[in-house]
């Protein structure tokens, strides 16, 4: 940094407010996680202290681990945010290329179209999705929650990327198409690297309201073969007794997944801020 | 018969309801460097936009060398390009950039190698020849996306307003770069610009462009000495020519009298047109003095060198008679009856 812009009191300032939501931000994910490690009895009689040596105990992974197929929630919960995500980001990033860079009728109709999902909840539809998967005979498949989670996910990636893509130089797409390169190419290999950060955004808005989701897996596909993780975790959650080791140990395991994809994205979105900065 | 080496009938584009260029007539002698200019908005760009196949021509044919490629995709086309934005692909290195055409033309791989390599050492870039374009300044972006062109072997060579990005010593020196390769590859080439001084030094023959039309061809002297209209003589020269109510110099056979800055005299003692200086620019090789004068508000005049006049000082101003210019009720040229 400057010298001549360093400030000592600020910087304590800033450090300080940065770090005071840092610990107001994972203070919950902290409870949880210490939690996950303590015997019953501990969990509510100090809840936030440390396992020490008395109450440590692993009765909460050891109950999730045996009961229900958990590996195998945790792989379709990961099928169906990963799949759902590249559906996003692929049909998302044609749709808005095809609106930015193509003149023709009706377009600006056809935006507005595609962006009225973002006002539209897609729950209002469920009996309608219900039906429609009934019918097909989708229902209880990960299939179905793919769909549904594509849909979902479109017109806010529609919307963002449009807006990136028409910031895409012109001169660069013409460059491409006197050198040979099809529309195809020029989208795939000019344009989708120079949005990279637009759509690592996309990606982490989209990631989490799937991994968390409760509502569709519950509605579409609650069979034991396709449960995804949040609603596996709800049979530790009963109206009279609830397992909180199992439930907190579970939800301490949902979290490394959904981290590791987090931290993928993010690369791609301070690498793709950097880039530009440099240009 | 030699033939021509691009050819323009009837184009004619409109944008909706707009229309942008009407019915433009042009022919490009092999070799030639064409250069369109004109105002902003004029159409030049939409022009080369349509010899390019980037965009449509609503009406007319293109021609390039005896071939009609109206139909033909860009990279059909035989051109090459260079953009004003440059237009390198950012992931690529100068390598990668110049040689991305000719691959997906299927130029085996050994003849790319050495077009590029002949491509470098034409623009002195072989020490860049592994950056990628962030790693570059302006003026090498610039000349590797002037390689890029090179490489490709077009029959015509294409420029987008090439050196508006660039600050003005790396524009004369990117200018003389390429009137250098014009003459080394003898390679047919239309420029475009709203530059008149780029016009003027690199072209063999200059369109002049104003609202839809095609206001005048000629080569830059005859632009100069020669102009069809009020609009072209305007716009070619700098400062620029001064126009004059005919009537206020008892003139009836003309609408418009032009005199250029540089084909006016001045001087303290006597003359035809008495003014007090407004405003005098010291570029030390010339002085430009305004004036205001009974016949015109401000009347520029260009003298060579340096002068002493400063502003508030009245002086007398005399116009060269064989230099002054007639144009009638719309603008057109017109010779006196009497000369």
């Amino acid at each position: 940094m400057n010298r001549a812009r360093q400030n000592i009191f600020n910087m304590i300032a800033a450090h300080t407010l940065l770090l005071a939501y840092m610990v107001l931000a994972l203070f919950p994910v902290f409870i949880i996680l210490i939690n996950s490690f303590k015997t019953r009895r501990a969990i509510f009689r100090h809840p936030l202290m440390p396992p020490d040596t008395d109450s440590f105990s692993l009765t909460g992974y050891e109950t999730v681990l045996k009961q229900g197929d958990f590996l195998h929630y945790f792989q379709n919960s990961m099928i169906v945010t990963v799949v759902s995500l590249f559906f996003i980001l692929l049909f998302g990033a044609m749709a808005a290329f095809a609106l930015a860079e193509y003149r023709f009728k009706g377009n600006s109709w056809m935006g507005l179209y595609l962006a009225l999902g973002i006002m539209i909840p897609i729950r209002i539809g469920t009996v309608s999705i219900l039906q429609i998967m009934v019918a097909t005979g989708l229902v209880n498949t990960l299939t179905a929650l793919i769909l549904v989670y594509t849909a979902q996910g479109l017109p806010l990636a529609v919307f963002i990327l449009t807006e990136f893509m028409k910031q895409v130089s012109n001169d660069l797409k013409n460059a491409g198409r006197i050198d040979g390169l099809s529309e195809y190419a020029i989208f795939f290999k000019l344009v989708l690297p120079l949005v990279r950060p637009a759509m690592a955004t996309v990606a982490v808005f989209n990631m989490i309201p799937i991994w968390n989701d409760l509502w569709f897996p519950l509605i579409l596909a609650p069979a034991e073969e396709t449960k995804t993780l949040t609603l596996g975790s709800q049979v530790f959650i009963g109206q009279f007794v609830t397992n909180w080791n199992a439930v907190l140990a579970a939800l301490s395991m949902a979290i490394i997944p959904v981290m590791t994809l987090y931290v993928f994205f993010s690369r791609q979105l301070i690498r793709g801020i950097t880039a530009g900065a440099v240009k | 018969m030699i033939l021509g080496a691009l050819e323009l009938k009837n184009i004619s584009k409109s944008f909706g309801n707009v229309e942008v260029l009407k019915d433009i007539n042009l022919d490009v002698n092999e070799g030639e460097f064409i250069i369109f200019v004109g105002p902003s908005g004029c159409g030049k760009s939409t022009l080369l936009r349509i010899i390019a196949g980037l965009e449509d021509a609503t009406g007319g044919e293109v021609i390039i060398s005896g071939k009609n490629v109206s139909a033909l995709p860009p990279s059909k086309r035989g051109i090459a390009m260079v953009f004003q934005t440059y237009a390198l692909y950012p992931h690529l290195t100068v390598r990668g950039n110049m040689a991305l055409g000719l691959k997906q033309a299927g130029t085996p791989k050994a003849e790319i190698n050495q077009r590029v390599e002949l491509a470098c050492d034409l623009l002195s870039l072989d020490e860049l020849i592994e950056r990628r374009p962030a790693e570059l300044s302006g003026g090498q972006r610039q000349r590797v996306a002037i390689g890029r062109a090179i490489v490709r072997k077009p029959e015509l060579f294409l420029f987008d307003e090439p050196l508006s990005n660039l600050d003005a010593a790396l524009r004369v020196n990117t200018r003389l770069e390429i009137a250098r390769l014009h003459k080394q590859l003898g390679a047919t080439m239309v420029y475009v610009t709203h530059d008149q001084v780029e016009a003027m030094t690199l072209a063999d023959r200059i369109v002049v462009l104003n609202e839809t039309r095609v206001e005048q061809i000629g080569s830059p002297m005859e632009l100069y000495n020669n102009p069809a209209n009020e609009f072209v003589a305007g716009f070619i020269g700098s400062p620029k020519m001064n126009f004059i109510d005919a009537e206020r110099l008892g003139i009836r056979d003309a609408k418009t009298i032009g005199i250029r800055p540089e084909h006016i005299k001045a001087d303290y003692e006597k003359g035809d047109w008495p003014g007090q200086i407004i405003h005098v620019e010291h570029l030390g090789s010339d002085t430009n003095l305004y004036v205001d004068t009974k016949v015109a508000n401000p009347l520029s005049v260009r003298l060579f060198g340096n002068h002493d006049f400063k502003a508030g000082e009245t002086i007398h101003m005399t116009p060269l008679a064989d230099k002054t210019y007639y144009f009638d009720n719309d603008g057109e040229r017109v010779v006196p009856a009497d000369k």
